[in-house]
């Protein structure tokens, strides 16, 4: 799907809807694959795939616990990425959201299209 | 969930370089696109909500630089400017962009204005960085800015967990 191999980059590796999904659904909890399984509905691969370039750009640690492996978030890596991606869809959430409420607020005056 | 419920403008990251929004706005895209072109609509709707946004240079046209300051609510200034590459109207618009805090990064945004059934328009920004360094640069001065929201919360959570 990228362009660009997302095991370099953990900015790249959350582009991915799905990853940030993974991200949230871990939380702050330390998770198996089958728990994951669970609470996403996803198959089991596709969990263990996201999870592998997760870990590689390591936004996300594993811990062997018996026959299990556990995976948590790396919360000092993903606050790198979140520094960048909140300012930036703060100021044009806020911006969009100034320019609905100013287009309300005018009178429609043109002709409509269509 | 990560994605945001709560807002209506979409935001998708399609490659490193690229950072793509979105969003529908219930009047017609010659009102939009005023709005995005005319000096005086600017400082109505631009910026963050408590700041103020004034227009230094607004020059429309292939080549016509911009410029606006917007004063947050701490009082910071802090400067944009670019310069305008395509002007269609009422359709499309391309400019560069750049946050003067950190000087020569920067990026070049696409907006389309796309008519939709019922009066409707979507808005969508494709902003592009030519680099990583780029990139990295607007990311240096977006923690200068703080934050909160979704991913915010996010990180004080897994900061705690």
């Amino acid at each position: 799907m990228a362009r660009i191999p997302t095991t370099h980059d953990p900015f790249n590796a959350v582009a991915e809807p799905r990853r940030r999904q993974l991200l949230e659904a871990l939380g702050t909890q330390e998770l198996a694959v089958n728990d994951l399984v669970q609470k996403l509905s996803w198959p089991q691969p596709m969990i263990s795939k996201h999870l592998a370039v997760l870990k590689k750009v390591e936004l996300v640690s594993e811990r062997r616990l018996g026959r299990q492996r556990l995976y948590r978030v790396r919360p000092e890596q993903l606050k790198m990425i979140h520094d960048w991606v909140t300012p930036f869809e703060q100021f044009w959430q806020e911006s969009f959201d100034r320019l609905d409420e100013y287009l309300k607020s005018t009178p429609k005056k043109e002709k409509r299209n269509g | 969930m990560v994605e945001k419920t709560s807002s209506k403008t979409t935001f998708s990251y399609p490659s490193e370089l690229e950072i793509v929004m979105s969003r529908v706005f219930d009047a017609g895209r010659e009102r939009i696109f005023k709005a995005y072109t005319d000096p005086r609509s600017i400082p109505l709707w631009w910026g963050q909500r408590g700041s103020t946004t004034r227009v230094d240079k607004m020059d429309v046209r292939p080549g016509g630089q911009w410029r606006y300051i917007e004063k947050d609510k701490e009082g910071h200034e802090h400067g944009f400017r670019g310069e305008y590459k395509e002007i269609v109207p009422p359709e499309r618009l391309v400019n560069t962009f750049e946050y003067e805090p950190m000087p020569g990064h920067v990026s070049v945004v696409t907006t389309t204005f796309e008519e939709l059934p019922g009066g409707k328009t979507r808005v969508t920004t494709t902003s592009r960085f030519s680099s990583k360094a780029d990139r990295d640069g607007m990311m240096t001065s977006g923690m200068e800015r703080g934050a909160n929201e979704t991913w915010d919360r996010l990180a004080e959570r897994l900061a705690k967990g």
